[in-house]
Formats: structure tokens, sequence, C-alpha cells
């Protein structure tokens, strides 16, 4: 006799249903609409290499010597941002060719700005040292700068443009004569 | 020649795939219709062509024929034959073959077992796990092509199966060789498991939307036939994660086997739910309840595994496990839309379908204890998922990137892990309906005080630590409460003049579901225990000696002979070696040969630590570093691991008793009936 | 909400614990040269900036290196752990920090898990009650049987067969 009452099919209103039915529906909808636009954006930005063109991200950065260069102020002049780091071998290959260069260039409207990513600062100073770096160079704090930038590794290298605009990226270490070329491209103008 | 047969032969498999949708389609009403029987062949047929595909894969790697690039990537000359045959999963294009291949062959392996059984669900099995495999054979032939040659088209490198106009063919003479990581032993067991294990769960996920597409949900049979292959693929992800763990331990030298790393995540999730599935789909057998829940949980646990494939394999999120690239990342991200998307509707608005018989006797029952338990596998899998992806959300809307490392998991899942082993420990107490207080004080506390005392008894053996107090008291419970209901059903037998060994083999074999359930359990309280004592007790002490020197931790002493330098695999592999004579308590105890391998084609590094293993604890030595010129001095690293062999043992525990529980068994007439009666509601009457 | 009130306990009880394992480290036998052990006590709680997911004090990498010298300058110039923490944070943002700062956005991580547990305890609770309220079918016990089964069965065997029955499923 207990079979027939133990077995109650409610065909009304089973509990479950009623907790799952109205706003629980599109409270389910949204979140999973909301994770796949994440997904989505995070599959974009991954893939997103560095900024190559557009008016360059602005940054302020203080030197290991004291001093605050900004990008915005520098307008007039073309701007080579270097990303490197102490710990990089591939670094150390275009470290000299990119203070020669700077030498060259120094006296016309040209200044290179040395962004040192995550590194440890007496590295970076004994690295400075080596190889007689005089351009202005400091630490990238909270890697706010790597991080506008979207730079996939150091060492990376942003050309700006006289009026402060992205005119390409090298990914990997620069060779004569790329960025004289590159220079004397962007002073043409 | 090989490699364009198995390229053809690919292409072949997606026909049949196609055929096979197609035929299903048309049989999908009527479940005696001859194109039902077509497809069945076809996903059978779709099996042996990529056996075949991936078996000339696995040739151009044994082989060496370098001008395949997934051969010149993974394999190379120095490399044993096993090894290379193990490379078939060591790279994107073969991992990815290999995978479609065991989706296949899970999908071969329903058409068999499980025709007639459930015959008006298949059309709807086929259509969805063909469909999901179609997708794989796609990014297969597409995207991560592992059948692709080199060649030369003027000064260009170009990938191609077929030779480009003017193209040059590119043979190098050796290949890269497999990764140095994954050249260990514990990677021959891992990826095959845990892809197992993720393939594996298709077959449910094919039979729950089977169920809501004909409305058949509230059937018994498709709940029955879902619990097994939840079960397969549970015990194979279950073998991939504890491989994992090991080859963790052994290979990547920080002393650790988990780190709750993003793609360490992607396959525990999974499990999680999985585990929840295998436990709540019990009271929808015995009382007709939460079928609506179930259904979610098999979804969710599908999702899991397609998130966790995509976030990892994409490189959306990154993670030490650097495998990401990002060329399958699109297809990935609009494949697991339109899954989840379709899942989500399909749930929603076959709800109605999903009729339940809710009554609860008494909130003291298993049912409510298992609801309990249910609702703690959906926090850790939230609180694990929140984790893996808070980095992303953070730096979406701060612009900050964040990290979220084992402190947090460890903070949040850590007290849920707690509660839920309590629950494994009291849950196979408490009878279905209610249970009394007093009966279940009666059953509890001789287990009870027994694990007091012992905790009393470490107390003041010296430890202090309150949580680790309270773990070793919560393993010893739960252990004992286990033990106890082995002991009881021994002790009932053994009345009836069985011997205690007799009693106890008949009663775990005329009741393997239950006592192999149980075996799972005690696995389960083992490694929780190696848990405890390396969260809480792992010490560790580093130092730079010079031969002779001796560097102290605890018991033991470590001292420095020499170091050894010579070369293997061809010249590829270059190996530092130290030799540390190992003592406790000043008396000799073994010689250790921690190494670091530097792999010249790859340019990376391992560091292999030498590890003694004892019952109580490991020593795990490693050469960190060492004087690159003089060899006068190296630096090493000791840790111990307290209880860490518990963690393996109990996996294996838990393997045996997966295994025992769930293989298959000839199942009479009379026996389905029976298993099906009380899933129906009724009372085993 | 027994089990809750536990969990929370527990929780509090975790933190406490892993902020002390934080001082497990032997004190050095002098102030300066600082050992390699007192080094990694402070790099275990930082990651490194550059690699995935990987702590600072296993970290093999060259960079790595450096940054645990630099930690060794540090701690022998008497700096404290805290004071080398928030360099390592100001200079690399707060991707070092192994767990996100409990405060601003990051606490998030945090509140939604427990959030997320509370809630569905909340309504697994009310779930349970409401399925307890409904009339509650005739009462089911396995006793009558047994008064009904012939009585020259032995109860010991008659015990079994319930047994079987009950666990057999």
């Amino acid at each position: 006799m207990t079979e027939a009452i133990t077995t109650p099919i409610d065909e009304s209103t089973p509990p479950d249903d009623q907790t799952q039915t109205g706003p629980w529906r599109w409270l389910a909808v949204v979140l999973l609409v909301a994770l796949l636009a994440l997904m989505g954006w995070g599959l974009q930005a991954q893939a997103g290499g560095p900024v190559e063109s557009g008016p360059a991200p602005d940054f302020t950065l203080t030197t290991f010597e004291g001093e605050t260069i900004t990008l915005s102020e520098l307008k007039g002049q073309v701007v080579i941002i270097n990303f490197w780091a102490s710990w990089c071998p591939p670094c150390r290959e275009e470290a000299a060719y990119l203070e020669a260069t700077w030498r060259k260039y120094k006296d016309q409207d040209v200044l290179f700005i040395g962004v040192d990513y995550v590194d440890a600062e007496p590295n970076a100073l004994a690295y400075l040292e080596e190889f007689d770096i005089t351009y202005p160079n400091g630490p990238d704090l909270g890697q706010q700068i790597s991080d506008a930038y979207n730079i996939k590794g150091v060492p990376e290298t942003f050309y700006v443009d006289k009026t402060g605009h992205l005119r390409g990226v090298q990914i990997g270490p620069l060779y004569p004569p790329a960025l004289d070329h590159k220079i004397e491209e962007l002073l043409a103008e | 020649m090989i490699n364009d047969f198995g390229y053809i032969i690919l292409i072949l498999s997606i026909l049949v795939s196609v055929y096979v949708l197609y035929a299903a389609w048309q049989g999908r009403n009527d479940p005696d219709s001859p194109w039902l029987v077509s497809a069945r062949n076809a996903v059978i047929a779709v099996f042996a062509l990529l056996t075949l595909s991936t078996a000339a894969v696995v040739y151009s790697l044994v082989a060496g024929d370098f001008q395949v690039n997934y051969a010149y990537q993974v394999s190379s000359l120095s490399m044993s034959t096993f090894l290379k045959v193990t490379a078939l999963w060591g790279g994107q294009q073969g991992s990815i073959i290999f995978w479609t291949w065991l989706m296949s062959a899970f999908a071969a392996a329903v058409m068999v077992r499980k025709w007639d059984t459930d015959r008006p669900l298949m059309p709807w099995v086929i259509i969805v796990t063909v469909g999901t495999l179609l997708f794989f054979q796609g990014v297969s032939l597409f995207i991560a092509n592992p059948f692709e040659r080199l060649w030369f088209v003027g000064n260009d490198l170009v990938h191609s199966v077929w030779q480009p106009v003017g193209g040059v063919a590119v043979s190098p003479r050796n290949g890269q060789g497999l990764n140095p990581l994954l050249r260990h032993p514990g990677m021959i067991g891992h990826p095959p498991t845990l892809y197992l294990g993720f393939v594996g769960f298709v077959i449910p996920y094919a039979f729950a939307m089977a169920a809501l597409i004909t409305g058949r949900s509230n059937e018994a049979t498709w709940i029955q036939t879902t619990r097994r292959w939840t079960l397969v693929a549970w015990v194979f992800l279950s073998i991939g994660l504890i491989l994992g763990g090991r080859w963790a331990y052994d290979v990547l030298g920080w002393g650790g086997y988990w780190g709750w790393d993003p793609v360490e995540n992607a396959s525990f999730m999974p499990w999680l739910t999985g585990t929840a599935f295998l436990h709540s789909v019990m009271i929808q057998e015995k009382r007709g309840m939460l079928k609506v829940w179930n259904m979610i949980l098999i979804i969710l646990t599908y999702s899991l595994v397609m998130f966790g494939t995509f976030i990892t394999r994409s490189g959306v999120i990154s993670s030490v496990h650097s495998f990401a690239e990002s060329a399958i990342g699109p297809a990935f991200f609009a494949f697991i839309s339109v899954t989840f998307l379709a899942s989500l509707y399909l749930l929603l608005t076959r709800l109605d379908t999903l009729k339940g018989e809710h009554e609860l006797d008494s909130l003291l029952s298993r049912e409510s204890v298992f609801l309990l338990q249910n609702l703690l596998f959906l926090g850790i899998t939230f609180a694990t998922f929140w984790g893996t992806i808070f980095p992303m959300i953070s730096e979406l809307a701060t612009g900050e990137k964040i990290t979220v490392g084992p402190p947090f998991y460890n903070k949040v899942n850590g007290p849920l892990f707690a509660v839920l082993v309590l629950t494994m420990g009291v849950a196979p107490l408490l009878a279905w309906r209610k249970h009394s207080a007093k009966r279940l004080g009666r059953a509890l506390w001789l287990p009870f005080a027994i694990a007091v005392a012992i905790t009393l008894g470490l107390l003041l053996f010296g430890i202090r630590n309150p949580t680790a107090l309270f773990g070793y008291w919560l393993v010893a419970f739960v252990g004992l409460t286990t033990l106890w209901e082995f002991g009881k059903g021994i002790r009932a037998r053994m009345k009836h003049g069985e011997s205690p060994g007799l009693a106890m083999v008949r009663l775990i074999g005329r009741n393997r579901r239950r006592y192999g359930g149980y075996i799972v359990h005690l696995g389960v309280v083992m490694m929780a225990l190696g848990i405890v004592g390396t969260n809480f007790f792992q010490q560790e002490t580093q130092g730079m000696l010079a031969p002779g020197e001796s560097l102290h931790l605890d018991r033991y002493t470590l001292t420095y002979e020499r170091l050894l330098q010579y070369e293997q695999e061809g010249g590829d592999r270059h190996v530092t070696e130290a030799k540390v004579n190992l003592y406790r308590d000043g008396k000799f105890l073994r010689t250790l040969r921690p190494h670091k391998d530097f792999f010249e084609s790859n340019e990376q590094s391992l560091t292999i630590p030498a590890v003694l293993s004892r019952p109580g604890e490991d020593v795990y030595v490693l050469l960190v570093g060492w004087e690159e010129i003089s060899f006068n001095g190296s630096t090493f690293k000791i840790y111990i691991n307290p209880l860490v062999s518990w963690l393996w043992a109990g996996g294996l525990v838990l393997i045996a008793g997966t295994l025992l529980a769930a293989w298959p068994e000839k199942q009479t007439a009379a026996s389905w009936a029976a298993a099906r009666r009380p899933a129906l509601g009724a009372t085993a009457q | 909400m027994k089990p809750l009130f536990i969990l929370i306990t527990i929780l509090f009880l975790v933190g406490a614990l892993l902020t002390a394992t934080a001082s497990i480290q032997p004190p050095a036998q002098a102030q300066s040269p600082i050992s390699d052990d007192e080094v990694n006590a402070v790099a275990k709680n930082l990651y490194c900036p550059v690699c995935e997911n990987t702590p600072l004090d296993v970290c093999p990498t060259q960079a790595c290196k450096d940054w645990r010298e630099m930690i060794r300058t540090q701690l022998s110039e008497g700096w404290t752990e805290e004071q080398v923490t928030d360099y390592f944070v100001d200079k690399f943002g707060p991707r070092v920090l192994a767990q996100p700062p409990a405060q601003g956005f990051p606490i998030l991580v945090w509140i939604l898990p427990v959030a997320a547990l509370l809630g569905g305890g909340v309504v697994l609770w009310r779930l349970l009650r409401q399925w307890q309220a409904r009339p509650a079918p005739v009462e089911i016990t396995t006793v009558p049987n047994i008064s009904v089964a012939p009585p020259n069965i032995d109860p010991e065997v008659l015990a079994r067969i319930e047994r079987e029955v009950e666990t057999r499923f």
C-alpha cells in the first residue's frame, strides 16, 4: 500500500522548477554570456601583439639619476623607446649599437629612453655601466609602461615620430643599420 | 608516403563523421531505422580510420621523418623509440590528434556496449558525440595539422602537406627533440590518462543532452548508463591527476606536487563536479530526487572540461605549463560558446521534463548530508574557478595584473575540504530517509573517542599547531568510521562461521559498489593524511657547501662528496651530478645523486631531485647550483616532506577501490529490474 | 547552519596559521651574512614578476637569482620582510604577491566564494525545509516486515538479507 503514496510525482509545481524559473533563468544566461565575453576579451588581448600605431601611450619615467621624463612633453622630437633588462642576453647584443646610435644622433631632434623592465636595480646599474650607456634610463615601476605598450618580451624598441605617434616596433634585438634608417626616416618628416 | 596516407585518412575520417551526423539525423525519430545501424557502423569506421591516421603520426616520429614539422619539433635521433612514441602527446598537433583518436575510441565503445538498452537515445548520443569529435577532427586538419611538412619557397619557410609551387623540401638531419620536462616516466601515463578522463566526459554529456532532447530524461536507464560512463571518465581523470602530481614532484624540483596553477585547476574542476555527480546520482537512483541538479552537474562537468581545455590551450590564462599556442584559441572559443549556450538553452527549456519526487523525511538523513556534500564540492569548484579567472577580471576592471596563488586556495578550499572529509566519514553511517541522532551517536562515539585519543597523543608528542591537530583528528576519525563499516560487515559474516579473510572477501565481493566506494574513501583519507603532513610540516634548508662540508636539517645531515659532469643522449644532455651522503642521527642512510641536466637542443635545464622515500617522510635533495670554474662549492636545498608517501599510496587505493566498484559484471535481467526499481521511487520491498 | 559556523572558524584558523608559518625559519647565527634560508623565507611569499605563477624561492632563472641576491643585500642592510615586499610591489606591481591584497578591487576574490557558499547554503537550507514541510508520506520502517515474516526464519539470516537488500544498490 505504501507505493502509491511514496511516489508523489507532483504534476503541479515541483520545487526544482520554482527555483529555476523566472529571474534565475536570466541570471544563468547573463552569467554565461558575461563569462564568454570575458574569454573573448582575454583571447583578443592575448592574441594582440605590441601596440604599433596610433598615439604613443603616455608615461612618466623617473630615471636612475632621479630626473623625470614625460613622453607627451617631447613632441617635436623623434623618440626611441627601448625596453630592456639586465638578465636578458639578447639585450646585450644590441646595447652597444643602441649607445653608438644615440651618440651619433643626440645633437639632432632625437631622444632615446631606456625602460628597464622588471629588473634588480644593482644589476641594472651595472649593466648601464658595462655598456657605458648615456641616454636616460629608468625602471618601469609596477610594469605600467610595459603593460601600456603590451610588450611581449625584451628587448623591444618602439619608434615615436615628432607628433607623438607610434611608427612601428622592433621585437628582438636591433642590428645596424636598422635603427639609423628608422631615425633618418622619422627625422626627415 | 605514410605521412600523406595519414593525412588522406584523416580527411576520409572527417567525411565519414559528416555522414554519421547525416545518418543519425535521418534515424532520429525511429530507433529501428536502418539509418541508425548505418550510423553506428560508421562511428566504428571513424575510430578505425583515426587509428590509422594517428599511427601514421607515430610512424613519422619513430622513423625520424624530420621534414614533417611535428616530428621535427618533438622527435630527435637520440631519443629512445619509447620516447619517440610518447612524443605523440608532446606537442600541440600530436596532442590534438591523439585526443581526437581517444574520443573516437569512446564513441565506438558506446556503440558496442550499450547499443540496445539505450536505443531511443542513441541518435542524439551519436549526434552530440560525433559533432564534438568532428570539431576536433577539423582542428586537427585545419589548425594543428600533424602532417605538415617543411618547404622552402624562395627564402620563406612554408608549412604544407603537399609540395607548394616552387617549393624545395627542407629535411633537417635531426629534430629538436621532446621537451625535457616531458622525458620522464611520469609523462608516459599522465597526459593519456588525463585526456581519457577529459574526453570520457563527452559520453555522459551526450547521454544527458540526448535525454533532454528526446524528453526521456525522467526514465531511469539513461542515468544508469551515464553513471557508468562517468565513473569510467572519472577514474581516468583521477589517475591523470595523481600521475600529474607525481610527475611534478619528481621533475619540477620545487619540493611539492600541486601548485594550484591554472592548468592544474583546469583538470581538477571537472573532477570535483564529476565526483559530486557520482554521489548525488545515488539520491536520484534511490529516491528519484535531484534530477535537475544531476543534469546540471553532468553539463557543468563537461563544460569545465571544455573550458579548461580552452583556457590552457589558447593561452588566455597564463600558466607555468606553457604549452599554450594561440592558433587554436578562436576556433575553440567559437566551439565552447556554441556548446555552452546550446546546453543552457536545452536545460532551461526542458526543465519541465525533469520532474523530481521530493520528500524529505528528516534533516538527519543520508540525503541531506549528500546535499551538503554537493554544496561543498560546488563551493570548492567555484572558488577554484573564481581564483583561476580572477587575474583576468582584475586586469579588465582595473588594468592591474595580480597573482592568485596557493595561499588563496589553501585558505578558501582548505576548510571546505575539511568539512567535506567529515561528511565523507559520517554519510555512510546515516540511513536513507531518516536517522535518529541517538543511533548515530552510538555508531560514532568510539571512532570519535579513539581519534581524540590519537590527537591528544600527537599533542603530547609535541605537535602544537591547532589546524594540523584538527587535520590529524579528522583523518583519524574518518578513517576509523570507514574501517568500522568494514568491521561491522565482517563481524556479522563471521557469526555465520566464515573466517575473517573469507568474510572480508565475500563482504566486498557481494557489495562491490558499496565497499569499493568505501575503499575509495579510505584512499582519500590516506591522501588527506599526506596533504596535512606536507602542508603543515614541510621543512627546508638551503646552503652552499664545499666538498666534505655538511648541511643539517632536523635529524638529517647531508655531506657533499663531489661533483660529476658527463653527457648523455648523444651529447645533447649535459648532466651535472652531485654525490652526497645522507645521514640520520649520525647513521649513514644512503648516497644520493641529485642532478641538473641541461639540454642543448632546447636550451632548457631540469633540476632533478634525489629523493629518499620513507613511510614517515621523504628527504628531497636538490642541486641548486655550483661554482662554475673551481667546482669548490655547490648549493643544495633539502626538503623534508612528512607523510608524502601516504599521498601516493592513497592514490593507488583510490584507484583500486574505483575499479573494484565499477568493474562491469554480467547484468542479468533480474538485477537490471531490481536496480531500476528504487529509482522509480518505490521502496525496496 | 552549524557546518557553516565550523567552516568560518576553520577559515580563521587557517588564516592565522599561514601567517605564522612565515616565521618558522630558524634565526641565523649572525646578523650578516644573510643565509639562503632567510632569503628563501622572504622569497617564498613573492612571485617571480616575469615568469608565470612561479614563487621566487624556487624559480631557477637568472633574473630570479638576481632578485634573490637583491633580497639578500636588502636584508643585510637591515630591511624587514615587509619592507622588501613593499619594495617589490612598488617596483613590479601587485602581481608579485602570492595572494591578492585584501583591499580595493582584489578583495572580490575573497568575498565572492564565501558569498556564493553562504548563498548556496541558504538555498539548500530552504529547499530542505520546503521538502520536509511537504505532507510526509506514510512512515516507512523496516520493522513491520520482520513481524510479517514467517516466525521460523532465523532472525540473523533475516537481518543479513535485509542488509543485503539495503546495500545492494
